[in-house]
């Protein structure tokens, strides 16, 4: 007897025999019916089918394949680990940890106990308080599996998924980010995989998705950031975020057995099919002929009209609840709203709104199709929503109801096509891994200092040039980011408009002069520490806010890693999950949600560790916001904080191919903190011009470019700049890339003030700007040391991505 | 009337997104305005004649197929045709911006020479770049037409522009006589220039798109139909300004706000 077999003669529908099947059999069901799910789990589901005395149906595994996905169900950063840790002598101690997300980064969200916190980690967004009547809501969302294997259509759906997201919340989305990275432009063709795209063909797509969904949707795209590593090159990350704003008074999820489910927005075809299960799990040679249409296809106009229906329901009131369609479809929708309130469901798949007639009732169950939201609407306010989408144009179907009984049902064509005990469902299988964390000692600095200024010139142009840190201007250019005419600080800032902005504000709402703050921080160079990676991140992420104004972080994590079933990337995971709470609680900035992306490999080639940080900070007054470029001759340059010996994945040895060398930057929490108020007081106070952060490239490169954007040359006396007593070398002080330092431009009779105002805090008034457009550097005895015209060092940083 | 009598009706199709700062445009100007679907105008609700101005704001009418704005604008000219025929002969003021623009000029409204004409008869085709472009501009005032009475002649204002369709094209072999004409009946209003007023000559990014003669913005011959690419809707206010850090202008209004004052002045006046 086959373990398969058929279970209508009408439609594609088939029993599998579970309960019988041998260990190996139930491997076989997992593999061949891209369930993803492991033997353990198998077994799991083994026993409940033998429990209840039946076979299962392929839409209940289906279901039961979703809702325990990693995508889904985030076994890992729930499960437990153990750990071992080796210091640098090789000596171990143990220790086991548990569900990394509630002992590290929901902890800190937790002890921290902020009022404004208006709702985290419960919900599709974060959301925070604005103003006391209205709130924001933040997410970011990884589309990386879906991106690698069409560039467009996987980007445009991540940004149209994070959409929903906010939506979701009954949030009006007002800001995209995103944040991209990707092997090597210039790879040799040899060098690129099998099985894989090239990174300039995934570049151009991403971005091109990227620019569609969001340009055709109306929601400027105002922060981001692009970084190459070759090993990104068989598996790109495309990290897609949307800001949303909302009523409190809107916020509405009370659903109860009774409601009707209403799907509303696009049609149900075939793509997407296996979306999550695909994210959970590497990519390989052959992803591209097994898994194609696990990729869904956008229609951002569709989203649009959706978008216009549900903020008239949300102001009308006339829903319950609400949640989005993405990876799982309406298996997770529906499953996970059942869950949340309580109740069972119902649903009639045959009355789902379908592209073509599909005879598949598993299909359309986890189809991901996109532009579809699911609202538990009232019974009597079923009608007035149906007329609010059909007056936009758009589908809206009563597909079921929940149900008093904990029971997930499905039909399709009156017959009953799966019936899950919501308790078994929900009982998720968390995952018990092995990790490892090996301190090592880092690889002494044994280059020599440029002899020359000259050769400082050559290093200094050859860092801005590099593909990390050139200008990004020709992608940027193409989202649009001033549609909603709230964009009060803008991604390019400066005479000219060229210079690169720490952060940008959106000022949401017209009668209220408050700012929205926008930034994010990442650095997989320094990978190789995770701890340190997350917290520079974290700093960076900040440090961006705090250049524009921004201050009372709300923080988002997105990890990306590789297969959590490798030791050492389990151990990554546990290291930077630390470095969230430690930071978190540090700089009193709440993590309020988050998302994982595990499995990011490709033929056995694992993406550097990356946490991307985006934070969402607040602007009192917009109108005292601060942009990066200078402004006027005679003004003084400050650096704040120290500059120490941190060139540990910096830009200066990858420029001299000395990347594994020096120590990776660390980050001195309450410093930091205690340093970035006092230079928000002083900004408050109107004692600030401009700021700018010191990272890539360390403050040599924030300085140029400061002068750059401003049309100003800038001098600066190397001598001034506070550092560190083992920092002996005039290169490593303008190189380092130590993390919580700021360049500041103050006027000059504003000097002494703003010196009292950072009392305590390490800064040393290192230069002038100029009319002379020349960037130069002094030592201790006058000598010069650089000696650079501004416009040429931008015509280098613009070059690289000119096109 | 009173300017706070102004009825403007902002008119959206699937895929307008600029609604909402369009109607902020035109309240800060002094009149009002509601944002009206489509299919509200010929699906009886609310009937075109009962406003005093029309304005077209951007987006991506659906979605941009085919060619921006033609699908909106035939849909526009089969089912209220007659409608809009009788509010531009009242000289109501019709303006266009962006996805707007394409939609006029689709139209046949623009540059209308011998009156509304049956097929199109210039065209907004792909930018020279082959790109969406989001910069900040400078626009010359070359010409004048109702909405742009509050710019001095050869003023040089900055306004954003957000579009991948921009370059004005006129028939193949007869731009320079139909240019000429415009030229004569000054339905050339805004023209992209450098920040000194020299005409950009077409040179990227000064013309985002490399429009024929650097044509940013046209209207009728009689001044009350206008249409631009370039986004007042953005600029209408100080802190919109793109360079508000460097001169503290952030209070104030933005250069784009004029546009809007020009269309209810207007109205306030005429009717």
């Amino acid at each position: 007897m086959g373990l398969y077999e058929k279970a209508s003669e009408e439609f594609d529908f088939w029993r599998v025999r579970v309960r019988e099947a041998s260990y190996a059999e139930l491997d076989q069901i997992s593999r061949e019916r891209g369930l993803s799910l492991s033997a353990r789990e198998m077994k799991l589901l083994q026993e409940y089918y033998k429990k209840i005395g039946r076979d299962a149906t392929d839409v209940e595994l289906e279901a039961i394949a979703q809702t325990w996905s990693e995508h889904c169900g985030h076994k890992t950063f729930k499960g437990s680990f153990a750990l071992v840790e080796r210091d640098e002598r090789g000596r171990e101690k143990k220790s086991k940890v548990d569900n990394l997300f509630k002992t590290y980064i929901a902890r800190a969200t937790r002890e921290l106990a902020l009022p404004w916190c208006y709702s985290v980690f419960e919900d599709n967004a974060g959301i925070v308080d604005f103003d006391g009547d209205n709130a924001l809501a933040f997410k970011v969302e990884t589309h990386n599996h879906p991106s690698a294997l069409e560039p467009f259509g996987g980007a445009a759906t991540g940004v149209g998924g994070v959409i929903r997201d906010v939506l979701g919340v009954w949030a009006d989305p007002i800001a995209n980010t995103d944040v991209l990275c990707f092997g090597p432009l210039d790879l040799p063709e040899q060098r690129v995989p099998s099985g894989v795209k090239h990174p300039r063909f995934l570049y151009n797509g991403v971005v091109a998705g990227i620019a569609c969904y969001g340009n055709n949707m109306g929601i400027p795209t105002v922060n981001g950031a692009i970084f190459f590593h070759e090993n990104y090159t068989g598996n790109p990350l495309v990290y897609c975020g949307t800001l949303g704003l909302l009523k409190k008074s809107a916020y509405k999820h009370e659903a109860a057995a009774g409601d009707a489910l209403v799907l509303v927005g696009g049609r149900t075809g075939r793509d997407g099919i296996h979306g999550v299960t695909f994210a959970s799990a590497g990519l390989h040679e052959k992803s591209e002929e097994t898994s194609r249409t696990a990729v869904q296809i956008g229609d951002p106009i569709e989203e649009e009209k959706v978008k216009r229906g549900i903020l008239q329901v949300r102001d009308a009131g006339l829903a319950n609840a609400i949640t989005d369609l993405g990876g799982g479809g309406l298996s997770s929708a529906v499953a996970e709203t059942a869950e949340r309130y309580s109740c069972g469901v119902r649903v009639d798949l045959s009355l789902v709104p379908q592209k073509y007639p599909l005879k598949t009732p598993w299909e359309i169950w986890v189809s991901e199709s996109q532009e579809r939201m699911l609202l538990a609407v009232p019974q009597r306010n079923v009608e007035a929503v149906k007329k609010i989408f059909e007056d936009e144009l758009v589908l809206a179907t009563v597909v079921g109801e929940l149900t008093a009984e904990r029971n997930l049902r499905l039909f399709y064509k009156n017959v009953a096509v799966a019936d899950i005990d919501m308790n078994f469902l929900f009982t998720q299988p968390t995952t018990a891994k092995g990790a490892v964390l090996a301190k090592t000692k880092p690889n002494p600095l044994s280059f020599n200092e440029p002899a020359s200024p000259q050769e400082y010139g050559v290093i200094l142009k050859k860092i801005l040039s590099s593909p990390n840190v050139c200008s990004k201007e020709s992608v940027v250019r193409r989202y649009d980011h001033e549609v909603k005419g709230s964009t009060t600080i803008k991604p390019f800032q400066g005479a000219s408009n060229e210079g690169p902005g720490d952060a940008a504000v959106i000022r949401p709402l017209r009668d209220s002069w408050k700012g929205a703050a926008l930034s994010n921080g990442f650095n997989s160079l320094f990978a190789s520490d995770a701890y340190k990676m997350a917290a520079s991140a974290i700093d960076e992420a900040i440090r961006n806010n705090v250049c524009v104004g921004g201050r009372r972080w709300a923080l988002l994590d997105n990890f990306s890693w590789g297969n959590p079933n490798d030791e050492r990337q389990a151990g990554g995971l546990v290291a930077a999950s630390r470095a969230c709470y430690d930071y978190a609680l540090a700089f009193r900035a709440p993590f309020i949600s988050g998302k994982d992306s595990l499995h990011n490999e490709c033929n056995g080639v694992a993406i550097p560790q990356t946490l991307l940080v985006s934070a969402l900070g607040i602007v009192p007054d917009v109108r005292k916001a601060i942009t990066m470029d200078a402004k006027k001759t005679g003004n003084y340059l400050y650096i704040v904080g120290e500059t120490k010996l941190e060139l540990g994945g910096s830009h200066y040895c990858a420029a001299l191919d000395a990347s594994e060398a020096g120590v990776i930057p660390g980050v001195d929490g309450a410093r930091a903190a205690t340093l970035y108020e006092a230079v928000l007081r002083a900004m408050d106070a109107g004692l600030v011009r401009s700021c700018h952060d010191c990272s890539e490239g360390g403050m040599a490169v924030a300085a140029a470019e400061m002068g750059f954007a401003g049309g100003l040359g800038v001098e600066i006396d190397l001598t001034q700049v506070p550092r560190a007593a083992d920092v002996k070398r005039n290169d490593f002080v303008l190189f380092s890339e130590s993390n919580s330092r700021l360049l500041i431009e103050v006027e000059p009779d504003k000097a002494k003030e703003f010196e009292a105002s950072l009392k305590g805090i390490t800064f040393g008034r290192i230069g002038v700007f100029t009319q002379n457009p020349d960037f130069v550097v002094k030592v201790f005895d006058g000598t010069e040391i650089l000696r650079e015209n501004v416009f040429e060092l931008k015509r280098v940083w613009q070059k690289p991505l000119k096109r | 009337m009173k300017k706070s009598d102004v009825r403007v009706c902002i008119v959206r199709a699937p895929g307008t997104n600029c609604d909402a700062e369009t109607l902020d445009g035109v309240i800060a100007a002094g009149g009002t305005g509601e944002i009206v679907h489509f299919n509200r105008l010929h699906g009886g609700s609310r009937k075109l004649e009962d406003y005093d101005a029309l304005i077209f704001p951007g987006g991506f009418s659906y979605g941009d197929e085919i060619r921006s704005g033609v699908i909106w604008a035939r849909k526009f000219l089969g089912l209220l045709g007659d409608d809009l025929k009788k509010f531009v002969d009242a000289e109501k003021p019709v303006l266009g911006v962006c996805n707007g623009m394409q939609v006029i000029v689709e139209s046949g409204l623009l540059p209308g020479l011998r009156g509304a004409s049956e097929a199109p008869e210039a065209c907004m085709a792909s930018n020279a770049s082959a790109r969406y472009e989001c910069r900040w501009i400078f626009l010359k005032k070359t010409g004048d037409c109702l909405f742009t009475e509050k710019y001095a002649q050869g003023e040089v204002v900055e306004m954003p522009v957000g579009h991948a369709e921009g370059k004005f094209t006129l028939e193949p072999g007869r731009e320079q006589k139909i240019l000429d004409e415009l030229e004569a009946n000054k339905q050339i209003v805004f023209r992209y220039c450098r920040a000194d007023g020299a005409l950009a000559r077409g040179e990227y990014p000064l013309s985002p798109n490399a429009s024929l003669d650097d044509v940013a913005g046209v209207s009728n011959p009689s001044g009350t139909v206008f249409a631009l690419m370039p986004h007042p809707d953005r600029s209408c206010f100080g802190w919109q300004r793109r360079d508000w850090t460097r001169t503290g202008k952030v209070d104030g209004e933005g250069d784009g706000l004029r546009i809007f004052k020009g269309l209810v002045d207007y109205c306030a006046k005429k009717f």
